[in-house]
C-alpha cells in the first residue's frame, strides 16, 4: 500500500483493489474467531460456576436470541430491530452517560491548583467550560471569544505539537517492523 | 476530619446525584436560552443550502447508540435540510454494525417527515467493515464497495444511483460521527479524491478537528449537541438538541462549582494546617 | 374555350404563386428575426488554443482538454451558453459530442477513452448557434508509473528511513544513545511489584483498535515485556480483547513472554480472551473486571474513544496504579486526570524501547529526534516565509492528487 500511493498505474491499481477486496472479507471472517473464544469463555466459566457465572448465561443467551432475531431479517419492524432500538440503544446510551457523572468527578479531583501549571489547567478548563455553552455569553460575553481563542490557538498548537511526534512515532514504528529491527509483537523475543 | 478536608473530599456520589438533578429539571422546566450559531456551523450550513435541487450528497452515518445524543440531531438536521431542497442523498453507515440501526432510524424518520422515497430521492446503501477499504473502494466506484443497497436491490436497478459512479458525482460528503472515521473521510475521500468534505462530531472529539477546519480540509463542522442546536436553529427545526442545551449549560455550571469547592477547600485547609503547625 | 380558360387560368395560378412565396419567406425570415435577439444572427466566437493532452499522474484512460474561453464568453458580450466537447478517433471523421460544460469553464476531462489510442477533439461554443474551435490531436492516453505530485512526500520517506538506519547502524556499533527518562515506564516494575504484594491481578487494555492499527501493534510490543515482568514476578496477567485478531495475536505474545521467563507452565490462556467489540459494552465488561478483580495495576496503552475515561475513573474507585499510553491526543486529558502516569504521543512509541534498552530500538528514537528537530526549523522558515509573504517556500511542499 505504501508503494502503491506513488504508483497510479492501471496494474498497481489492480493490485490496490484486490487487496482492499481481500481486506473486506477477512475483516468479516475475523468475527468468526471472536465469536468463538466468546462462546469458550463463558462456556468455562459456567462449567466451572467461576465468579458471576450469572453473566455468562446472560452473555450467551444475548448472542444466540440477536442471531436467530437476525436471521429472520433486520428491517425496522423486524425483532432484530426492535430490540436494537429498544434494549442496545439505551443501554449504550446509558454507558455513555456515565461520562457526564464522571467528567464531574474527575474534574473535581484532579483540578486543584497544586503548582503554577495545574493553575493554568484549572483557569483554561474553567473557562473553556462556561465559554462554550450559551448560558456563559450571558454571564460574561467576552468568555465566549476567550475560550474560541483558548481552543484555536493554544490548544492548536498544543495538539499540532502531539500529533507531529505521533506521526513521527508511527513511521518509526512502521519502519522498526517492516525492517524487522522490531519482533516482539510477533511472540518470537528478541 | 475538619470542613476543608470534607469540602476537597465530598463523595463522588452526592456529586453525581447533583449532576443528574442539573440535566433533568432544566429538561422538565426549559430555560430556553438563545443558541449563538459558530462559523464553522455556518460554513457547513451555507455550502448544503447553496447545493441545487438534484444535487447529490453523499451522507455517512458513523455513529451507534452510544454518541446516538449527539449525533442524531445532526443526522436528522441535515437530512432535513437536504430533503426540503430537493437534494438527493445516499446514506452509509461504516464505522459499527451498530451504526446500522441508527443509520436507518434518522433515515425513516426525515424521509417520512418529507414523503421521500428510497431508490429515487435516497439510497441507503448499508454498513461494512473496514471503513478504509470502503472510502478508498468507493472513490473508485460505489459498486465496488455495494454491488446492493442495505435492502437488496442491485444499484444498476436503483433510478438514482444509476448514473453515478464515485465522488466526482458527488457534491459533499458530510460525516456524522463519534470515532476517528473522520480522518479516513479527510485523508482519504477528501485528500486522494478531492471531494469536499463536512463533518459532525461529538463534543469531546471537536477540539480535534479544528485542525482540518483551518488548513480547509474540512468545509465545516458541527461539535456535539450545541453544534447540532445550532444547525436545528438554522434550518429552522427546533427538536432534541435545542431542548437538550438547557440541561448542558447547568450541568457545566456545576463543574465550575464542584472546582471551586474543591479549590477552595484545598487552600484553606493548606492555611488552616500552616496555622496550626506554626501555633502548636 | 376551355382552352383558353385553361391557360387563363395557369396563367392567374402562376402570378399569385410568386408573390406569395415570396411573401411567406418574408415572414419567414423575419420571423426567425424577431424569434432571435435583436441583433443576434451570427453564432458565438469559438474557443481557441484548444489543447489535449494525457491526464498526468493517473492510471491513464483520461484526456484533459484544455481551451481558452470564446470572446464571446463575457458579461455584456453575446451569451455564450456553454461548450461541447467533440472527440473522433480521425480527423476526418464523424465527431461525437462526449462531454459538455457551461460558460465560464474551460477545461474538460474525457475519461471514457481507451489506452494507446488515438483520438481527434474540438470544442463548439454554442448558444442558438454555436462556433466550433481548431481540431486537435491525435493525443493519445496511458497510465504513469508514478505520480510527480508525490514527490515531496517520498523525499520525506526516504530522509526519514535514511536517518532510521543510520542510527539504528550506529547503535548496533555499539554507540551509547541517551534516552531521557519516561516516568511511566520507570514504574512498571514498582507496579508490577505491587500487584504481587497485593495478591492482585494485572490488568492491561490493549486499545479499542484493530491489529492494522499502529497504536495497537506498540502496545503489543509493550505487552509483551509486561508480560515478562508479571511472568518472573510470579503474577496474574488478565487482558481482555476489543478484537479477535488481536487477540490471538496477545496470546502467542503472552505465550512466549511466559516461555522467555521460564515460566511457561504459568501461562494461562483463559486469561486473553475477546470481549466484545462493541465500544460500550467492552468498557462496561472491563469495570465489571476491575471492581471484580479488584486489579492492582491497569495499563492502558493503545488507541481509545470515548470510553477512555469511564475506564480509568473506575480504575481510580477500584483504588488500582493506572498506567496509560496513547496517541489519541483527544483522550490524553482524561487519562492525565484519572491516571497516575500517562506516556503522551510518542512517548508511548518509544516504550518498548525504554523497557528494553535494546540498542536498534534506542537508535530508532534517535531518529525520530532528529526528524522532529527537522520539522520544527521547516516550521520556523516556513511561518517567516510567510510573514514576508513569499509563499514559494510553502508550496514548495504542497502534495497533489
Amino acid at each position: 500500500m505504501a508503494i502503491q500511493f506513488f504508483i497510479p498505474h492501471q496494474i498497481s491499481l489492480e493490485v490496490y483493489r484486490g487487496a482492499l477486496d481481500w481486506l473486506m472479507i477477512i475483516a468479516g471472517f475475523t468475527m468468526v474467531l471472536g465469536i468463538g473464544s466468546l462462546i469458550i469463555h463463558h462456556t468455562n466459566k459456567l462449567k466451572h460456576q467461576g465468579e458471576g457465572w450469572g453473566y455468562s448465561v446472560v452473555t450467551l443467551l444475548g448472542l444466540v436470541v440477536m442471531a436467530i432475531a437476525g436471521v429472520r431479517g433486520m428491517g425496522i419492524d423486524t425483532p432484530f430491530m426492535q430490540i436494537f432500538i429498544y434494549a442496545q440503544n439505551p443501554i449504550q446510551a446509558t454507558m455513555f452517560s456515565l461520562l457526564a457523572f464522571f467528567i464531574a468527578s474527575a474534574a473535581y479531583r484532579a483540578f486543584r491548583a497544586r503548582s503554577f501549571v495545574a493553575t493554568l489547567l484549572l483557569l483554561a478548563a474553567i473557562i473553556v467550560m462556561i465559554g462554550r455553552v450559551p448560558i456563559g455569553a450571558k454571564i460574561w460575553p467576552p468568555i465566549r471569544d476567550i475560550s474560541n481563542w483558548l481552543l484555536d490557538y493554544p490548544n492548536m498548537v498544543a495538539k499540532r505539537a502531539i500529533v507531529l511526534g505521533v506521526g513521527l512515532g508511527m513511521i518509526s514504528t512502521a519502519l522498526k517492523i517492516i525492517l524487522g529491527i522490531e519482533r516482539s509483537y510477533l511472540g518470537g523475543g528478541k | 476530619m475538619n470542613i476543608y478536608e470534607k469540602m476537597m473530599s465530598i463523595d463522588r456520589r452526592i456529586l453525581f446525584v447533583l449532576i443528574a438533578l442539573s440535566v433533568i429539571i432544566p429538561l422538565l422546566k426549559p430555560l430556553l436560552l438563545p443558541i449563538n450559531v459558530t462559523k464553522e456551523a455556518k460554513h457547513l450550513y451555507e455550502f448544503v443550502d447553496e447545493l441545487k435541487p438534484g444535487d447529490v450528497v453523499l451522507l455517512s452515518l458513523d455513529y451507534d447508540p452510544s454518541t446516538m445524543a449527539e449525533c442524531h440531531p445532526m443526522a436528522l438536521s441535515i437530512l432535513r435540510q437536504c430533503f426540503s431542497r430537493g437534494i438527493k442523498v445516499i446514506v452509509t453507515s461504516l464505522a459499527r454494525p451498530e451504526g446500522l440501526g441508527t443509520a436507518e432510524m434518522a433515515l425513516t424518520q426525515a424521509a417520512k417527515e418529507y414523503r421521500k422515497k428510497n431508490g429515487e430521492d435516497y439510497v441507503f446503501l448499508g454498513y461494512k467493515p473496514n471503513a478504509a477499504a470502503v472510502v478508498l473502494a468507493m472513490g473508485e466506484n460505489f459498486r465496488l464497495a455495494f454491488p446492493n443497497d442495505f435492502y437488496g436491490s442491485d444499484l444498476e436497478n436503483i433510478p438514482m444511483i444509476k448514473g453515478l459512479k464515485n465522488y466526482k458525482n458527488i457534491r459533499i460528503v458530510v460525516t456524522v460521527s463519534g470515532s476517528a472515521i473522520i480522518d479516513t473521510w479527510v485523508i482519504y475521500a477528501g485528500g486522494r479524491y478531492g471531494v469536499p468534505i463536512g463533518a459532525g462530531v461529538t463534543a469531546v472529539m471537536a477540539t480535534d478537528y479544528y485542525k482540518y477546519l483551518q488548513s480547509g480540509q474540512l468545509v465545516g463542522l458541527l461539535g456535539g449537541l450545541k453544534g447540532a442546536a445550532e444547525y436545528e436553529k438554522l434550518i429552522k427545526h427546533p427538536d432534541m438538541a435545542t431542548k437538550g442545551m438547557d440541561g448542558q449549560n447547568i450541568a457545566h455550571l456545576m463543574i465550575v462549582f464542584f472546582i471551586i469547592i474543591g479549590n477552595i477547600g484545598y487552600f484553606l485547609g493548606k492555611k488552616a494546617k500552616a496555622s496550626k503547625g506554626m501555633g502548636g | 374555350m376551355n382552352k383558353k380558360l385553361q391557360t387563363r387560368d395557369k396563367g392567374c395560378l402562376r402570378w399569385w404563386i410568386l408573390p406569395l412565396a415570396a411573401l411567406i419567406f418574408l415572414l419567414a425570415l423575419g420571423g426567425g428575426v424577431w424569434a432571435q435577439s435583436p441583433g443576434d444572427t451570427l453564432p458565438p466566437s469559438p474557443p481557441s488554443g484548444v489543447t489535449a493532452f494525457d491526464t498526468p499522474n493517473d492510471a491513464g484512460r483520461n484526456i484533459t482538454i484544455d481551451w481558452q474561453l470564446s470572446p464571446d464568453d463575457v458579461r455584456g458580450g453575446k451569451t455564450v451558453k456553454g461548450y461541447d466537447i467533440l472527440r473522433s478517433e480521425s480527423q476526418e471523421g464523424e465527431f461525437e459530442v462526449v462531454g459538455s460544460v457551461v460558460a465560464g469553464i474551460s477545461t474538460f476531462q474525457d475519461d471514457k477513452v481507451d489506452n494507446h489510442k488515438g483520438y481527434f477533439y474540438k470544442v463548439k461554443a454554442k448558444d442558438h448557434l454555436f462556433s466550433e474551435s481548431e481540431i486537435v490531436g491525435p493525443v493519445e492516453t496511458s497510465g504513469q508509473w508514478y505520480n510527480t505530485n508525490r514527490t515531496v512526500v517520498l523525499i520525506f520517506v526516504v530522509l526519514f528511513t535514511t536517518l532510521v538506519i543510520y542510527f539504528v547502524s550506529s547503535a548496533k556499533k555499539g554507540k551509547k544513545l541517551y534516552v531521557r527518562p519516561i516516568p511511566g515506564m520507570d514504574a512498571v516494575d514498582e507496579a508490577v511489584g505491587r500487584a504481587t504484594e497485593m495478591g492482585r491481578p494485572i490488568l492491561y487494555i490493549l486499545g479499542l483498535s484493530t491489529i492494522s492499527d499502529v497504536a495497537t501493534i506498540a502496545s503489543l510490543t509493550i505487552l509483551g515485556r509486561v508480560a515478562k515482568k508479571v511472568a518472573e514476578f510470579q503474577s496474574k496477567l488478565i487482558v481482555p480483547c476489543y478484537d479477535p485478531i488481536v487477540m490471538t495475536v496477545a496470546q502467542e505474545v503472552v505465550k512466549n513472554a511466559y516461555l522467555d521467563a521460564g515460566r511457561p507452565d504459568a501461562y494461562d490462556e483463559s486469561n486473553i480472551w475477546f470481549l466484545s467489540q462493541s465500544q460500550f459494552a467492552y468498557a462496561a465488561g472491563v469495570n465489571g473486571i476491575m471492581l471484580r478483580e479488584r486489579t492492582a495495576t491497569n495499563f492502558y496503552l493503545g488507541m481509545f474513544y470515548a470510553e477512555s475515561l469511564i475506564l480509568a475513573e473506575t480504575g481510580n474507585i477500584a483504588g488500582s496504579i493506572q498506567i496509560a499510553g496513547t496517541d489519541a491526543v483527544v483522550q490524553l486529558p482524561f487519562f492525565i486526570t484519572s491516571c497516575d502516569y500517562t506516556l503522551i504521543g510518542e512517548e508511548f512509541y518509544a516504550a518498548s524501547a525504554y523497557l528494553s534498552r535494546e540498542p536498534k530500538l534506542l537508535g530508532s528514537i534517535k531518529a525520530q529526534d532528529w526528524g522532529k528537530l527537522g520539522l520544527i526549523t521547516l516550521i520556523i522558515l516556513g511561518g517567516f516565509f510567510a510573514s514576508l509573504h513569499i509563499d514559494a517556500f510553502v508550496n514548495l511542499f504542497t502534495v497533489g492528487h
